[in-house]
């Protein structure tokens, strides 16, 4: 049975007047960004505020994301806060000073550059000896009991097999200090104090001995954690034990953070002192002054002001040191611990660089030689060892002290010791702005100073990270690099020349000209090309890209030297090309502003991108795919020959026979294209020439030809929904036809499923979407003369109609509704929506009794479905 | 007086007066000489029940005698030929130790200082160390005799030090071991400090200074 139909008539210019409006003045997005935002994040809410404020049209997802950026960064920050307090005490002297690299993060950096295969030992009594540990701690009830229980423990480790462990790797030694740490907590915890002395010097006792010396730095650290371990454990004791009772109550109160000595009880005063008493008669010295110096903390509970004596006499101390890499670590700690309990006494700061400097012929001694001949180690290598202890306790005195203190200290050295070693390490502990501003001073140094087994290579690569932090005078600018290139140039060793370079480059790049850097990249190119030594420097050498391309952002200069592109050639594992390239285009998204045409950085970048796209096959992953993709069509949205649309085309034709592989690429392409045509048709006002419309023809023809070879279905289709528009638009109405037909056959191919931002998600309402588009698109489609009346409609609902739609759902139904809806529109006398220079079947047809016929006919049979 | 039953404290003075002109000594324990101060006190009870005795040792300190003689540092120099007792001279490497302490006479509450300094050796060191030894002196009628005890060992330099740098001597008096210096018509309690110089080939130079103790 037919249901009878009639398309209501409807006259759209008064419909669209009737509608209420209202105007507004804010963004209603707007707002919730702002609400949303805590108030406890006031300086987070404050920027957002402001540039909601500056900028009258905001975009409202513009504003949450700046917000969002805030919050991050505020956070971030906030993060790093709450890490530097988790050092204690330490946060509040190091996180002044923005230069003071912390010792937690030195730390990892000596325990991962200073390792060993050789094999190690340790001393101790206290490891792998299991039945020892459970020692029954009775009840000690009477102070004589307490004493012989003491004595015995005593007794018990003085017999207790003192032996060594041979024959450790690195591995298990680290495990065993991990272990006696472990020994030391759990001595501590069931009240074994004397075994937890004694445990704590047994380790300081492992920092006498030089044996696999280049493990050494390694050594320092680990031990050093568990002397710190101790320390804490014995200040937390006598500070619990300082506790006083208020007469009445039970509750004890504690001292509060800040206490002067003279709150603390007499008791706990004699504790502590017991502690130092027990120390001082430690009979060897290195175990002597690691432990007294780990309990320095302590001595607030007894004097004020005794840490600058202490410090000092404990720096004299290591006088008595024979070993210098043993002394340079004991003045690691010392100053280490002086910078947490006694930030602002500076005084054994500099006594102990003086020391050094005093003592620096020692390590030219016999007695090193002897230890270097017995371990096979060359003086470089032994040299190495010296960076990290030295380096820190030149930043100990670099630390917010005057320039003055960098003019005193280098006099010194030029007097007493002028070392490579020794002047490495003022380079890299003073703040950039006192190295920049002697800069030339410094080379001279260089130049001059004994290199005596330190090589000069790195003071010349700490002096050039130095200067990339932060601007020598100009007037001495070239003067410097001049100085310092002459010497680097003739390096023969490519290791030391190629860290140079890369420190070096940068400085070069931000202060001299094109000329400049490609004199130093042909340099470079010239140094690393013999024997294909760059194939080593892969590292060093993308850095050194990295850093060009930081900051030279033009890169019509960039691509004019000559030496880029060769430069660019020496990367020549396939990997490490393509992550350059990567770095070169990414720099290029970045900092291109402009669109460009210049051929030369067209075709240089066309060819970096033909590198990045020709390493992309079967095996690639699928996000290195879409990073590729993205790169390149940065890099041809950026081309632009303006109003030559023809050029603009042949390129694109280009493209799409370089980057085929790529479907991103192709979907741009499609798109660019379609954007070429409207825009053709914005320049002719929409009336084509004869000119305008064969390019519009081959506009679409490449659309038409692109868009098979994309996999993705559901973008084919959008695509050819997308390019028929763009036909219809500018007139092409067979090629219309075409794109839609051939969108109306590829329906039927729409998986169940697509996938999403990573995401599989059921199909359907996207096609639901898209053929309401479609519909919409439909209904200025004119007629096909060669086809009956409404033969795409007809063709659209056919394949609805056989697509296997959910079992259940709604979809089929809403597409059929939508679908009479299309017909009712398309009944209507005039249409509510025209394309400029189209005629549709509006005035094709003119309400033509037969047409309406037609349509009424295609409405039963939907409804009868439907229904 | 009776007791009542349960808890009774006492509290007590006494003023600690020497008998006739005998000096009171100082507590100190060692190995050949004695100082000590017992109080006794003894709890009287019913004929049924004995007497209860206890007993409890005090340790006597005498006050800070406030006349500290003046500090007169100690020079030294300790060469092959500052050497006693050695057998074959011309065996000895050459070197030269100079130091000196800051004073002969130490405080028992004080460390004892001074400084040191290797110039020349020829022989690499191994260690630098110093010796408190204590010497207690008992006379009787045969005549006296003398016995020298190890106190405490503290090493000041480890490996062959730098020549030149000027090391410092620094110990405490260990708590339990030593007392003032003492000299009285029957014993003597007297303190030396030996600075031993130990080679790598494990040969001894000693240098001795007797030092005085005294609280101040």
């Amino acid at each position: 049975m037919a249901y009878e139909w009639v398309a209501r008539a409807r006259n759209y210019g008064k419909e669209t007047s009737k509608l209420p409006c209202e105007a507004v003045h804010d963004h209603p997005l707007k707002m919730g960004s702002v609400i949303n935002i805590d108030n406890t994040r006031k300086k987070s809410s404050t920027p957002s505020d402001s540039s909601s404020k500056d900028s009258s049209a905001v975009d409202p997802l513009r504003s949450h994301y700046k917000a969002d950026c805030t919050c991050f960064y505020t956070s971030i920050k906030k993060e790093r806060a709450s890490s530097l307090s988790s050092m204690g005490e330490s946060s509040k002297s190091e996180s002044e000073d923005d230069f003071f690299e912390p010792w937690s993060s030195k730390r990892s950096g000596i325990l991962a550059k200073y390792t060993t295969s050789e094999k190690l030992s340790i001393t101790t009594s206290f490891l792998s000896s299991s039945d020892k540990d459970k020692i029954v701690i009775k009840q000690q009830t009477t102070v004589t009991d307490k004493v012989k229980h003491r004595l015995e423990q005593l007794d018990d480790f003085e017999e207790g097999s003192v032996k060594e462990m041979l024959n450790l790797s690195q591995q298990d030694y680290v495990k065993r200090i991990e272990e006696l740490n472990q020994a030391l907590i759990t001595a501590w915890e069931s009240d074994q104090r004397v075994k937890a002395l004694k445990i704590a010097i047994q380790c300081a006792k492992l920092l006498a001995d030089v044996s696999v010396i280049q493990f050494y730095p390694s050594k320092f650290v680990l031990v050093t954690d568990i002397l710190d371990t101790f320390g804490k454990l014995v200040y937390e004791r006598i500070f619990r034990k300082s506790s006083t009772f208020t007469p009445g109550s039970n509750i004890p109160i504690m001292l509060s953070e800040t206490f002067t000595h003279d709150q603390v009880p007499d008791s706990a005063k004699e504790t502590c002192r017991n502690w130092f008493y027990k120390i001082a008669s430690v009979r060897e010295l290195i175990p002597r002054f690691y432990v007294e110096t780990a309990i320095l903390r302590c001595y607030n509970f007894l004097t004020t002001g005794e840490f600058s004596q202490a410090l000092v006499r404990l720096t004299k101390m290591i006088r008595g040191m024979g070993d210098p890499l043993v002394a340079v670590y004991s003045r690691t700690y010392i100053c280490r611990v002086g910078i947490l309990v006694a930030p602002d006494v500076r005084d054994h700061l500099i006594e102990n660089l003086f020391s050094f400097i005093i003592s620096y012929k020692q390590l030219q001694s016999d007695t090193v030689q002897n230890i270097l001949a017995e371990q096979r180690l060359e003086m470089p290598q032994y040299l190495q060892l010296y960076p990290p202890g030295l380096d820190w306790i030149l930043q100990c005195i670099a630390q917010k002290s005057p320039e003055s203190t960098l003019t005193d200290i280098l006099n010194r050295c030029k007097q007493e010791c002028n070392s490579a070693l020794l002047l490495n390490s003022i380079i890299t502990a003073f703040k950039p702005e006192y190295i920049a501003e002697r800069a030339l001073q410094f080379t001279e140094l260089i130049r001059n100073c004994e290199e005596a087994g330190f090589p000069k290579h790195h003071l010349y690569r700490s002096l050039g990270l130095n200067l990339s932090l932060c601007d020598p005078p100009e007037a001495q600018r070239l003067q410097i690099l001049s100085e310092v290139w002459k010497v680097v140039m003739k390096m023969k060793d490519p290791t030391d020349y190629i860290s140079c370079a890369e420190a070096w480059i940068e400085y070069v790049c931000k202060h001299f000209t094109k000329r400049e850097v490609n004199t130093l990249i042909s340099d470079v190119i010239k140094h690393m090309t013999p024997e294909r030594v760059f194939e080593k420097y892969y590292p060093q050498l993308q850095s050194i890209m990295c850093k060009v391309l930081d900051h030279m952002h033009d890169f019509s200069i960039l691509v004019s030297m000559d030496k880029f592109l060769p430069f660019l050639d020496m990367f020549q594992k396939e990997t490490i090309k393509v992550d350059v390239c990567k770095l070169v285009m990414e720099a290029f998204v970045k900092y291109q502003q402009e669109p460009t045409n210049d051929p030369v950085v067209v075709n240089a970048l066309l060819f970096v991108c033909k590198t990045m796209h020709d390493s992309v096959n079967a095996l690639t992953v699928i996000d290195e795919k879409r990073v590729i993709g993205q790169l390149i069509t940065g890099f041809l949205r950026k081309i632009d020959f303006g109003r030559d649309f023809e050029r603009q085309l042949d390129s694109f034709v280009d493209a799409r026979s370089s980057f085929s592989n790529l479907e991103t690429v192709l979907v741009m392409l499609v798109q660019s294209v379609n954007l070429l045509a409207m825009r053709t048709r914005d320049v002719v006002k929409g009336s084509h020439t004869r000119k305008t419309a064969s390019f519009i023809r081959a506009c679409v023809a490449y659309c038409f030809i692109t868009i098979p070879s994309i996999d993705d279905a559901f973008t084919r289709l959008k695509l050819y929904l997308l390019s028929g528009q763009v036909a219809i638009a500018n007139q092409a109405l067979s090629q219309a036809d075409a794109f839609f037909k051939a969108a109306i056959s590829l329906i039927a191919e729409v998986p169940r499923t697509i996938e999403i931002d990573h995401k599989v998600k059921p199909s359907e309402p996207y096609l639901l979407a898209y053929l309401n588009n479609f519909f919409a698109t439909l209904l200025v489609v004119p007629d096909s003369p060669e086809q009956g009346a409404l033969y795409l409609v007809r063709g659209l609902l056919n394949v609805v109609q056989e697509y296997t739609w959910e079992l259940n759902g709604g979809a089929k139904m809403s597409v059929y509704l939508n679908a009479i809806g299309l017909l009712s529109a398309m009944s209507q006398e005039y249409f509510i929506y025209h394309v400029e220079k189209v005629d549709s079947n509006d005035r094709l047809y003119g309400c033509d009794k037969k047409f309406l016929t037609e349509i009424n006919r295609i409405v039963s049979t939907l409804m009868e479905s439907s229904v | 007086m009776f007791t009542p039953n349960g808890k009774t404290e006492l509290p007590f003075e006494i003023p600690l007066k020497p008998k006739g002109n005998k000096p009171l000594y100082e507590t100190y324990h060692g190995v050949f000489v004695n100082i000590q101060y017992y109080l006794r006190s003894e709890m009287k009870r019913s004929i049924l029940n004995k007497d209860l005795q206890s007993q409890a040792e005090f340790i006597v300190e005498n006050k800070v005698t406030s006349k500290k003689g003046e500090v007169k540092s100690v020079e030294f120099s300790i060469t092959p030929e500052s050497l006693e007792n050695v057998k074959e001279r011309a065996k000895v490497p050459k070197f030269l130790v100079k130091g000196s302490l800051d004073s002969a006479q130490c405080c028992i509450t004080k460390p004892f200082t001074g400084e040191l300094e290797v110039v020349h050796s020829d022989k690499p060191i191994k260690s630098i160390e110093l010796q408190l030894v204590r010497i207690e002196t008992c006379g009787c009628a045969e005549g006296y005799s003398k016995d020298a005890t190890e106190i405490q060992n503290i090493q000041i330099a480890e490996g062959d030090v730098c020549r030149g740098v000027r090391i410092p001597i620094y110990m405490i008096f260990p708590r339990l071991f030593t007392c003032p210096t003492l000299a009285t018509a029957n014993f003597k309690i007297e303190f030396e400090v030996n600075v031993v110089i130990v080679l790598q080939d494990d040969h001894l130079i000693t240098e001795n200074f007797p030092i005085k103790v005294i609280r101040c």
